[in-house]
């Protein structure tokens, strides 16, 4: 007996230590994978590389005044402007940051009350019930949210506009948010409640992830101190989750930067700089998306620039979110202990 | 000795000793959290109203079958050149980017783990995630269209793969992670080499999960406009070739919706009503794989 097993008998097959071919198996395998990782990051590098060249001759021509400048003449039919195609992205940048802001003005409280209804309120069945309502309006194509929009939600808003500007209009500082309203209803407004609707699911999602670390034992205590549910989540789960959701907002952020074709056919394609979220405007993914089919030569050249500029942009935002995220991660596990 | 008894001189506990002002700010809260519920449910039923009103009246066997029209302000007419090209260049992103997804995912669980380099991919696949969808079609239209000379269904579908690679990535990362180790032990223990282990045992364990995820990246992508207006170029007739100009059903709502002619806005609503099916077909299809076939506690 122990001799049989101080001296096992040799293995009969010799492929029995080799299961699966031999060692180049395993390298050619790995290798395939490392490459298909290692692709991302091609992939990532190639868009900054690939489009910054091709940029580059409106660039050159309008130096850096590409993107300070107000003015985006591609043609000018009657030649009463500037002799040659002025290319300036400053009201595109800033119609991207104004239409975002409306939307995260709208979406965000809105986004952590409804992660907070999943995660501290609704009832099991309720709460499978609005997990589908999110997941479903996440799933919407952008380009129905933008047909409905230009179709049916900005006629619709034409009244309701022009009430507001009745309203707040001689107040100083809403009187020139809230001026004198665009008669289609194509305006920074309501590309910004569009945009706040498709936002929605995202900053939920990431709230909701967030609020679910929340260590019971913190909800617990304050409910034993006397809390009511609302100052439990004020004490307890907002405090824990504050870091987690300023993540996820920025995510958001990224998201409503980025988004092209309801934007579109919401804002109503003007280049002005204007404090009235009420008028039309443009943004710098819905430009690209308006002219690109008309577009040739420089022109082209400077609708890519505008891409690298949004490329460089959400990156940013993106980045700074992950590492907020990541860090609230941390900190969270840290005391969830 | 004494045994204190509660009565006089205890705390009322119960919840009717609130103050005024705390009831007042606890129902205030409930109430804005229920509005809050209800305000997003409005605009998802409104939608869903309008694609189904507006595009049932249009939609018939004629509309889903005919060619599109050259001019939009023209009567009839259909989008079937546009569903051919949605499910063709949607297949072919599929075909390239879930493969290429599956195996980076793989590297990032079965072999980078906490490398420097897999953190570093694991990130930027994140960053790529939020990488505007129209960056992504000037991209190929850059690297490829203009290397190529011409706009086909091929360069649309490397964009819209493009857009999908990051989301195989990270959801099949995530399903990878919940395969039990002790599987992976029992394959190596009984002598199969590392790439037969992940083949043969973690991929087939994990597959209704990664099945499920690509086909959420399969419905993301096919609702994408954005990368396919600078890349697949346009057609009237369909066109069953990867290789020249095609159109996809996002594009004709696209060029169709901000028309002021009243068939052109009828033919964006039935291609509407068209599209959200093909997504929600997608979307069910995953979400009744992850629920029926999720992995199992060994």
């Amino acid at each position: 007996m122990t001799q049989t097993l101080e001296k096992p008998a040799p293995p009969a097959d010799k492929s029995l230590s080799s299961r699966g071919g031999g060692a180049t198996g395993d390298r050619v395998f790995a290798a395939l994978c490392v490459t298909a990782g290692v692709a991302v990051l091609a992939i990532l590098a190639l868009i900054l590389f690939t489009t910054t060249q091709q940029a580059l001759p409106a660039l050159r021509e309008s130096g850096l005044g590409f993107f300070t400048g107000a003015d985006w003449i591609a043609n000018d039919p009657d030649g009463d402007g500037p002799a040659g195609p002025t290319f300036g992205a400053r009201a595109f940048i800033f119609g991207t940051f104004v239409v975002s802001a409306v939307a995260l003005v709208v979406a965000v409280p809105i986004s952590i009350a409804i992660a907070l209804f999943l995660t501290e309120l609704a009832p099991r069945r309720l709460r499978a019930v609005a997990v589908t309502v999110i997941d479903l309006l996440a799933a919407v194509p952008s380009v129905v949210f933008g047909l409905w929009g230009i179709l049916v939600v900005a006629p619709a808003l034409v009244p309701v506009y022009d009430w507001l500007h009745g309203a707040v209009g001689g107040v100083p500082v809403l009187g020139s948010i809230f001026g004198p309203p665009v008669s289609s209803g194509r305006s920074f407004m309501t590309a910004g409640l569009i945009l706040a609707i498709m936002i929605v699911p995202i900053i939920t999602s990431i709230s909701r992830e967030v609020f679910n670390t929340v260590p019971s034992a913190h909800k617990q205590a304050a409910v034993a101190l006397g809390a009511t549910r609302w100052e439990m989540i004020k004490g307890a789960v907002m405090p824990h989750s504050f870091g987690g959701l300023v993540g996820g907002v920025m995510l958001g952020l990224g998201r409503a930067m980025g988004e092209t074709i309801a934007v579109a056919l919401t804002i109503g394609a003007a280049t002005q700089i204007t404090a009235n979220v009420l008028q039309s405007g443009n943004a710098l993914p819905s430009v690209i998306a308006q002219q690109f089919g008309e577009s040739s030569g420089v022109h082209r050249s400077a609708l890519i620039g505008l891409g690298v500029v949004l490329f460089v942009l959400t990156v940013i935002v993106n980045l700074l979110a992950r590492v907020v995220v990541r860090r609230a991660e941390i900190r969270m596990k840290g005391t969830a202990k | 000795m004494s045994v204190v008894s509660p009565g006089a001189g205890a705390p009322n506990l119960s919840s009717g000793a609130i103050s005024g002002r705390r009831r007042f700010s606890n129902h205030l809260a409930t109430a804005f959290i229920a509005l809050s519920v209800i305000l997003a449910v409005i605009p998802l039923a409104l939608v869903c109203y309008y694609v189904l009103a507006k595009g049932a009246s249009v939609v018939s066997w004629e509309f889903l079958s005919s060619d599109v029209p050259r001019s939009p302000r023209r009567e009839g007419g259909g989008i079937w050149p546009a569903i051919v090209g949605t499910l063709l260049i949607t297949g072919a992103a599929a075909l390239m980017a879930i493969p290429l997804g599956v195996l980076g995912a793989v590297y990032l669980n079965e072999y980078g783990k906490n490398r420097p380099l897999a953190r570093v991919i694991r990130t930027m696949a994140d960053v790529m995630t939020g990488v505007p969808s129209i960056v992504m079609g000037l991209f190929i239209y850059v690297a490829w269209v203009t290397q190529v000379g011409s706009q086909s269904g091929f360069a649309g579908a490397l964009a819209l793969g493009c857009l999908m690679l990051p989301i195989v990535i990270r959801t099949t990362e995530e399903i990878l992670r919940l395969v039990p180790d002790d599987l992976r032990q029992a394959s190596a223990a009984l002598g199969a080499r590392r790439w037969r282990t992940t083949v043969t045992v973690v991929l087939p364990a994990a597959v209704s999960g990664i099945t499920s995820g690509a086909m959420l990246a399969v419905a993301r992508a096919a609702g994408e406009t954005a990368p396919l207006l600078a890349t697949i170029g346009l057609v009237y007739t369909a066109n069953y070739s990867l290789m020249e100009g095609n159109t996809a059903l996002p594009m004709l709502i696209f060029r169709n919706a901000a028309q002021p002619f009243d068939p052109a806005q009828q033919r964006a609503w039935g291609a509407a009503l068209a599209l959200v099916v093909i997504v929600v077909a997608f979307t069910i299809i995953a979400r009744v794989i992850s629920s029926r076939f999720a992995i199992k506690d060994y």
